[in-house]
This record gives structure tokens, C-alpha cells and sequence, in this order.
């Protein structure tokens, strides 16, 4: 399990995550939803150590994060950040290379090679893997990174916004492989999502956050309701029901 | 994606086609330049008179004293610039440092100032040792400074660090003149192997060593050039990696310039030759550094000798225009990518 306790940050005079207390990883896939600037970044640089709390305490499988060495965590949980910049010409190969370092510490074993190739199976990315990250399209280097983080094969996954840059095709196919890699891999995922569709679609748990806050926190059916949707996004959002599922309009 | 359904399989890493012979080449390349450098210069030196003796009967003493000194100094120098060049471009995370872009030399240069005046008697380790102490003082800076450059700004980054070097050059410059040392100063801002012998470039092999530790940690510094988020993720000691990238940095600065002097662009352009082709994988590309670092220099150094025979140019006159001519070539090709 992740479990906050009492997590609070603050930039200048800013209360970005504000007293969250909050426990992840029970369900196979939770989405995390909420506003711009509600903090859900923020939240995952907390749990990934990239940043330390003002307050409150973080621990991941009962480890407190700021006494476990960093190795250990980095073999039960993986991050994938918002945006990657990554300035060095690597390949796709490479780059997922580089997800098993927890495990191999540059030494590749017959484990690290195997799951290097799942992974580069698994996002579709066989034909690109000898092509450096800046030949690849803005979806194709999204894909190399998720491989990169499954390559690590922790228990606890973060994704932050894992749809971006991806078409229809592969945000289903990004959407079902979080839910196989929890179902058939055992994994928690945690999953920063804005369009709610693939949220309630795919998920167990919705939590929703909104100016630093946890607001609901719910299976997607209670949080696909206008009112509660509303009280997330300041917005209205019609929701019907189409084969048995609610399906949030807001496209206008 | 059904390939979830499939088993685990373990396969064998590919290799990449058409990259073997390019690795023959370049080592025949180095051998044949090696072996060159050691029979070419103003005394007959060649396999037939070390054999017989040759004329004055101290071919082998040359080869000895002399010429095999000279030569391991510029394979070790080339290898370990280039290296010091990859490490920093994966710390800084931007193609345009070396430690000559980064002040690094010139704080290296101003602890070389500083013995002369304060402790003159310190012998030869000493006064390395000083030298890479003010490096890593200068590599500390420039990353503290670099810090509040985003890292986008790719022509930025260097341009601050020349300025660094700029103004720590003009303080060692002006106490130099002052104190009436200007000569012995550029005794090492003007790279040059002439005056190599057995006995006055064994401190390159601590160069060496780093080029070493280089390598055992290729991995690691791979992973720093992803940047702190990622390296934090994968378990990575940021802060450890860049202290010791810094002391390599440092160590191969000083190293160098106690020895032959400051040599410009080395570290700058083999590198990114690298990166274009091999890509910055430091595992896959530091022995192709290394390589290419010793082979630029063995060839700069032989023009240097034989250009005005029997008198030698600087190397640092011969790198200089050989780097930044394809420096430029490099931002050229880079601009022409980008449109
Ligand atoms: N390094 C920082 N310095 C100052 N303020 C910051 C910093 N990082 C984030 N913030 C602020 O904290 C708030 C939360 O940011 P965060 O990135 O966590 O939001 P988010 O929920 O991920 O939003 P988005 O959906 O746009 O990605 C924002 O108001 C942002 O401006
Ligand atoms: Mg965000």
C-alpha cells in the first residue's frame, strides 16, 4: 500500500497538497482526476521522493520513503512523470534498458532481457526499437516510456496523464494494458486521467482532487454523477447512460 | 496487444548491423597512428635503426626516453579529454560543455597559479592535486550557477560558463602578469606534447585511472543524462553520481594540464561526433570516445610535428583549428536537422 498521512506542501504562501491523507494501491487501477492545478503532480513527486513534504509522512508497502534507501523503493514503485524531457540521444531500446537499473544496477541478466522484450512488446514498439527517442512521434516516445516503467516491474506503478500524445487507438490500447498489468500482473496503478470516459471505463477507484483537497473518493459509478462532477471541475457535466454505463457529455 | 498473452521469452540483445567494420577501422586507425607517432620526428628513429643501433647508436634510448612516453601521453590525454567531455554533457545534460566551456580549466589553471606563488617547492603531484581541487571548486560552481539556466536553453549554459571562465582567466591572467609569471602560465594554456619524457607524464595514468572509474560507473552517468526525476526513480544516488562525475571532471582536467597543457575542443566536438552516430548510451559510446579522443590527438599531434620540421607548433594550434572547424560543422548539421 501507499499511505499519506497528514501530507501537506506549500510553494511560497500556496497550499498545494493540503493535509491528504490518503491511502493508494488497494485497488488493481485507481484514477486520479481533478482540476489544472489541483495538485496531482504534486502528489506524485511526493510519493516518488521528488520532492519533500512540508508535513505529514509518505511510506510505500509500510517503508517510510525518506529512511529506505532509494534503490529499495525503486523496486516496488515507478513513476511515470507528466512530461519527460530526455536531452540524450537514446533508443527505445535503451531507454527501456534503463527501467530494469533497479533490478540489474547495469548488469543485464536473462530476467532483465526478458522482461525488457515483454515490455517492448507489449507497448508495440518492436519496429522502433533500434530508432533514438527524437526520430519517434510524440505518441511513440509516450509508449517508450510506459515500457520503460513496466520494464521495471514494480509492484506500484504512478502514471501521470499517460494518454497524452496518444490517438484513439492507443489510448484504449495504453487504458487496457493498465487494467491487464493489474489483472493478470498483479500490479496497483495509479493513474492521472482528465478525460473521465477512460477513467470510469477503466478504473476501480476514481479519487478526485481539487485545490490541493480530496474531494470524493469513490468507484467511478458514485463519481460519475453531475453534482459530484460538478463539485470537481466547477463545470456542468451531463452524464446518461449508454449500455448499461455512464458516459459523461462535455464536449459543448 | 495481445502480445500479453504470450509467455516471458528471453531473446539475445540484437546487434546493430554495419557497426563492426567502422569498429575494426577505427582501431587499425589507432594503431597505425600510434605506431607512426613513435617513429616520426626530428631524430631517425624507425624499426630498422632502433634494431641496429642507428646512426648515433641511441635510437632505442630515444624510443624509450622519448617517443613511446610522448605517444601513450597523447593516447591517454585524447581518451581521457573526451571522456571528461561525455561526463560533463551527461551532468549538465547539454552537448555545448566540456571543461573548457565551463571554467573548470581556468579554475584548474588559477590553482596551478596559486602553488608557483604560495608553495613553489611542492613537487609535481602536489601541485595536481591543487589543480584538481580548484577544478572541482570551478565544476561546483558552474553546476550552482547552470542551475538557474532551465535546462532548454542549450547555447545558454556554455555561454555562461565561458563567461565563468572568462572572468576567472582575466583574475589568473592579471595576478600572473603582476607577479611577473605570465611565461610559465602559458607554459600550459598552450597545449603541447614536445616536451613529454619518461619521468614527466606518469601523472596522465591518474587520468587514466578516472577514465576507469568512468567506465565501471557508465551505466549510472547514462542514467544522470535522463535527468534528476528519472534518476530518482530508478533508485539512483543523484547527488553521488554528479559528485563523482565532478571529480573525474576535475581529476582528467588537472591531469591534463600539469602534463601538456590545456587543449581546447576535445571535449567538445568527439563526443557529439559520438552522439550523432552511436547516441549517448555511455555504456555503447565511451570506448568509442576514448578511441576517437586518442586517434584526433595522435593525428593533431603528428601535424604539429611535422607541419614546420624541425620545429613543432603548439597541439593546442592544431586541435584548435581542427575542433573548430568541426564544431562548426556540428552546429551547421545541427540547424539543418532542426528546420
Ligand atoms: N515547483 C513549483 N513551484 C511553485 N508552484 C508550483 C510548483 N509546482 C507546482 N506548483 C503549483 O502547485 C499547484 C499544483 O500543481 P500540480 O502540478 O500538482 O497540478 P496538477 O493537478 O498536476 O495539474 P495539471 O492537471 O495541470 O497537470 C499549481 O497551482 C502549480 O502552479
Ligand atoms: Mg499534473
Amino acid at each position: 500500500m501507499i499511505a499519506l498521512e497528514n501530507v501537506t506542501k506549500r510553494y511560497g504562501g500556496q497550499t498545494v497538497v493540503d493535509d491528504v491523507s490518503l491511502t493508494l494501491g488497494g485497488e488493481g487501477v485507481t484514477a486520479l482526476i481533478g482540476p489544472n492545478g489541483a495538485g496531482k503532480t504534486t502528489l506524485f513527486s511526493l510519493v516518488g521522493r521528488l520532492v519533500r513534504p512540508d508535513a505529514g509522512r509518505v511510506t510505500i508497502g509500510g517503508l517510510d520513503i525518506t529512511t529506505t534507501p532509494s534503490a529499495e523503493l525503486a523496486k516496488s514503485l515507478a513513476v511515470l512523470r507528466q512530461e519527460n524531457h530526455v536531452a540524450a540521444r537514446l533508443t527505445v531500446h535503451d531507454l527501456v534498458e534503463f527501467g530494469r537499473f533497479p533490478h540489474s544496477r547495469g548488469r543485464l541478466t536473462v530476467e532483465d532481457r526478458a522482461h525488457i522484450e515483454q515490455a517492448i512488446d507489449y507497448l508495440d514498439l518492436d519496429a522502433y526499437r533500434h530508432r533514438f527517442l527524437d526520430e519517434l512521434s510524440g505518441g511513440q516516445r509516450q509508449r517508450a516510456f510506459i515500457a520503460m516503467v513496466l520494464a521495471q516491474d514494480t509492484r506500484y506503478v504512478l502514471l501521470d496523464e499517460p494518454l497524452n500524445n496518444l490517438d484513439l487507438r492507443h489510448m484504449t490500447e495504453i487504458m487496457r494494458l493498465v487494467r491487464r498489468m493489474a489483472d493478470d500482473l498483479g500490479k496497483r496503478v495509479v493513474t492521472v486521467l482528465h478525460d473521465i470516459n477512460f477513467a470510469a471505463t477503466w478504473s476501480d477507484r476514481i479519487v478526485a482532487m481539487r485545490d490541493g483537497s480530496v474531494v470524493a473518493d469513490a468507484p467511478a459509478r458514485e463519481i460519475m454523477r453531475p453534482e459530484v462532477l460538478r463539485a470537481v471541475y466547477d463545470t456542468d457535466v451531463d452524464v446518461r447512460e449508454i449500455d448499461g454505463k455512464p458516459v459523461a457529455l462535455y464536449y459543448g | 496487444m495481445t502480445a500479453l498473452d504470450r509467455p516471458l521469452t528471453s531473446t539475445l540483445p540484437r546487434a546493430r548491423p554495419g557497426r563492426a567494420w567502422v569498429g575494426v577501422l577505427a582501431g587499425v586507425l589507432l594503431v597505425v597512428l600510434a605506431a607512426t607517432s613513435l617513429f616520426v620526428g626530428v631524430s631517425d628513429v624507425s624499426p630498422v635503426s632502433v634494431l641496429t643501433g642507428g646512426p648515433d647508436g641511441d635510437a632505442a634510448f630515444l624510443l624509450v626516453a622519448s617517443r613511446i612516453p610522448r605517444t601513450v601521453a597523447i593516447v591517454l590525454v585524447g581518451a581521457s579529454l573526451g571522456i571528461a567531455g561525455l561526463i560533463m554533457q551527461m551532468l549538465v545534460r547539454n552537448k555545448f560543455v566540456e571543461p573548457g566551456t565551463t571554467g573548470v580549466s581556468e579554475f584548474a589553471t588559477l590553482g596551478m597559479l596559486v602553488t608557483m606563488v604560495f608553495l613553489p617547492g611542492l613537487p609535481v603531484v602536489g601541485k595536481m592535486g591543487v589543480a584538481a581541487a580548484f577544478g572541482l571548486f570551478g565544476t561546483w560552481v558552474f553546476l550552482r550557477v547552470v542551475r538557474f539556466v532551465p535546462v532548454r536553453q542549450l547555447v545558454l549554459v556554455p555561454l555562461v560558463g565561458i563567461m565563468l571562465g572568462g572572468v576567472v582567466g582575466a583574475v589568473t591572467t592579471f595576478f600572473a602578469y603582476r607577479l611577473d609569471l605570465l611565461q610559465s602560465l602559458g607554459q600550459w594554456s598552450q597545449g603541447s606534447f614536445a616536451t613529454i619524457m619518461a619521468g614527466r607524464y606518469e601523472f596522465l595514468w591518474i587520468a587514466g585511472l578516472m577514465v576507469v572509474v568512468a567506465w565501471v560507473a557508465a551505466d549510472r552517468f547514462s542514467v544522470i543524462g535522463l535527468g534528476e526525476e528519472f534518476a530518482t526513480n530508478l533508485g539512483l544516488d543523484y547527488r553521488r553520481v554528479v559528485a563523482v562525475g565532478m571529480v573525474v571532471v576535475a581529476v582528467i582536467t588537472a591531469a591534463v594540464l600539469v602534463t601538456a597543457g590545456m587543449i581546447p575542443f576535445l571535449g567538445l566536438v568527439v563526443p557529439n561526433v559520438v552522439s550523432l552516430v552511436i547516441g549517448d548510451n555511455v555504456r555503447r559510446s565511451i570506448s568509442w570516445v576514448a578511441g576517437l579522443g586518442a586517434v584526433l590527438v595522435l593525428a593533431c599531434d603528428l601535424v604539429a610535428r611535422t607541419v614546420r620540421m624541425p620545429y613543432e607548433i603548439p597541439l593546442s594550434v592544431v586541435v584548435g583549428v581542427v575542433g573548430a572547424a568541426l564544431f562548426l560543422w556540428l552546429l551547421l548539421r545541427r540547424r539543418s536537422r532542426a528546420r
